[in-house]
């Protein structure tokens, strides 16, 4: 079927339209980031920066306590990460390959809990972390955000486990090994790419989770997150929308990075998986 | 819960089918016993730590909204317990029903907006050329990668009042009156950024999905519906929305869910402000309860802004199991 010309030019005139609405907010940021603080409060916007500077960049990493707040997310997050690989390892395993009663509630179960509402959950965290004495720490933090990321990590390795073929496994059970030893060394090498994926996907969840940081940690320099220095730093730093910029970038980075490899590597795992629509 | 029908619920099956054939034929029984009790084992881990940090603040919500717990009782670590005092203020008062609306009409406008443009981004991506797709999924792509507190900033300074860029170009397009506008000092301006922000956010992943969904309508669906002489309009919904329809059904519960609880956008950009007018049920709850320190009564406006989430996640829970029936 040939299309007219019109036909042919609108979907990629569209294309082009929504292309610059996706990426100019993004763009923006790294653009003020990027350029001196003359070229941000001009008159007229300058739209290319072409006077690179680095000053801003500085300025967002000189700021109090920043490389605590980068410590503390990259330990809550890689912790909550770690934890909940390995206690969903097991899980998945056994609803994907074995049956027993229960294990449809067992699933369902595990979808609810995926839907949990942790922004209305605040006050009773709060309560309980403060009886606990454990406000401004990173264990309630990472024991949180663990659980926040379970449930679509069970859900996820789920689907991967279930994609192994498991005559494999029964040819290593028939060459001698036991179950847990034809897991390991059958199993998991194959489950690689899930894991990578899923922990990406987790790694992403806790690293930008705001609203519990905000309640339990209100000490600065204590146990804050980057999203919440982020979110003070406008606050802080008044009008420096340079600064702010660099300071979002900054935060923004490692994120984007992560989709760039989840772009190349995971997504036909993910459409295996538990996000299959 | 249901009990699966294919095989007897006794371990693995296909371990017994090894083991049969196997010379240790006689196994003990404590062994199959022990298979039987190895999912529940594996599965004990991720159910206490559910058990323990799901479960159990979900519990303390429900226990604190029936405390009167304030300042004072917070300080003295005193429990008092009022019955449904907080319900009654928190129910027969207009603000949670001025916020609730508010919340309703603020999803539902998010949600149509995300659904329409998602759907016809997604339907666009279909159609286009080879790179123009890539392209155009690399921008949904970093779009949809932006972390919400750092895409709230950059939405702050696109707005912002001095130096915006959104208002210089509406200066320039003839809207003088723009030129030094401040987006924060009113209720539907302030709305107006969160949702562009929240679409934003949001249609990418729907154009992705759908997109995905596309490319698994087999082709000769399309040549059957061109032999019978279907135009491009007829085919489109005889053929692409019947297919999609489950997959517009998901994805709009999703975001529905996603959308009602946007603590997060809402709360960065001003705070629910300006005059709490832009406060929805989770930054309600929030500032009511952490921030005036009210927190039994913040406990009950997020006992009731769970109920309405839960009424909303069975649906699609509902929805999502239809589609998995085979496999579960």
């Amino acid at each position: 079927m040939k299309r007219s010309l019109f036909g042919r030019v609108w979907p990629n005139a569209t294309a082009v339209v929504v292309f610059i609405a996706c990426v100019f907010p993004v763009y923006w940021m790294f653009a003020t980031a990027l350029k001196p603080t003359g070229d941000i409060i001009a008159e007229n916007p300058v739209w290319f920066p072409t006077n690179i500077t680095f000053e801003h960049f500085r300025t967002a990493t000189d700021a109090d306590h920043f490389w605590t707040y980068v410590r503390n997310s990259l330990t809550v997050t890689g912790l909550a990460v770690v934890f909940s690989l390995l206690i969903a390892l097991a899980g998945s395993f056994a609803l994907a390959r074995m049956r027993f009663k229960g294990r449809r509630g067992f699933v369902i179960g595990f979808m609810l809990a995926q839907m949990a509402p942790w922004e209305v959950m605040v006050i009773a965290i709060y309560m309980i972390v403060r009886d606990a004495s454990m406000l401004n720490s990173l264990v309630p933090l990472t024991a949180f955000y663990m659980m926040m990321i379970l449930p679509f990590t069970i859900l996820t390795l789920r689907g991967f486990v279930a994609a192994v073929p498991k005559e494999l496994e029964e040819s290593a059970m028939v060459d001698g090994c036991t179950r847990a030893q034809a897991f390991r060394r059958v199993i998991l090498p194959l489950l690689a790419p899930g894991l990578m994926s899923t922990s990406m996907f987790g790694f992403i969840t806790a690293w930008n989770e705001f609203p519990l940081v905000l309640v339990l940690s209100k000490e600065s320099g204590g146990a804050q997150t980057l999203p919440l220095w982020l979110s003070s730093f406008q606050t802080q730093f008044g009008n420096d929308w340079g600064a702010t910029m660099a300071a979002s970038s900054l935060f923004a980075i490692p994120i984007l990075i992560l989709f760039v490899f989840l772009q190349r590597r995971a997504v036909s795992g993910l459409t295996a998986g538990a996000v299959k629509g | 819960m249901t009990v699966q029908t294919e095989r007897p619920p006794s371990g693995p099956a296909d371990v017994r089918k090894a083991d049969d054939t196997g010379p240790g034929r006689p196994k003990p029984r404590a062994a199959s016993r022990a298979g039987a009790l190895a999912p529940y084992l594996l599965l004990l881990p991720a159910c206490a730590a559910t058990v323990l940090l799901l479960g159990w603040p979900l519990l303390k919500d429900l226990l604190l909204s029936f405390q009167n717990l304030n300042m004072a009782q917070l300080i003295q670590h005193v429990t008092e317990w009022n019955g449904f005092d907080n319900y009654k203020e928190v129910l027969t008062g207009e603000d949670f029903w001025r916020v609730t609306l508010r919340s309703i009409l603020f999803t539902a406008v998010n949600v149509v907006l995300t659904m329409v443009l998602g759907a016809l981004t997604g339907l666009l991506l279909a159609r286009l050329g080879k790179r123009m797709r890539l392209t155009l999924l690399i921008g949904l792509v970093l779009a949809w990668a932006m972390p919400v507190v750092a895409a709230t900033t950059v939405y702050q300074w696109l707005f912002a009042q001095r130096f915006g860029v959104v208002n210089w170009v509406l200066d320039k397009l003839g809207w003088h009156s723009m030129a030094d506008y401040s987006w924060t000092s009113s209720q539907m301006s302030t709305f107006f950024v969160v949702t562009l922000l929240i679409v934003w956010m949001s249609v990418p992943f729907v154009a992705i999905n759908l997109y995905a969904a596309t490319t698994t309508i087999p082709g000769e669906l399309y040549e059957a519906a061109a032999l019978d002489g279907a135009g491009a309009w007829r085919s489109f919904t005889t053929v692409t929305l019947p297919f999609l329809r489950p997959f517009l059904y998901a994805t709009t519960f999703l975001e529905i869910i996603w959308i009602f609880k946007a603590f997060v956008q809402v709360f960065t950009f001003n705070g629910g402000g300006p005059d709490r007018l832009t406060e929805i049920l989770p930054v309600y709850a929030y500032v009511e309860g952490v921030g005036n320190q009210h927190y039994g009564m913040g406990a009950a406006i997020a006992v009731l802004t769970i109920l309405i989430m839960l009424g909303l996640t069975a649906y699609y829970l509902r929805i999502v199991l239809k589609q998995e029936e085979d496999e579960l």
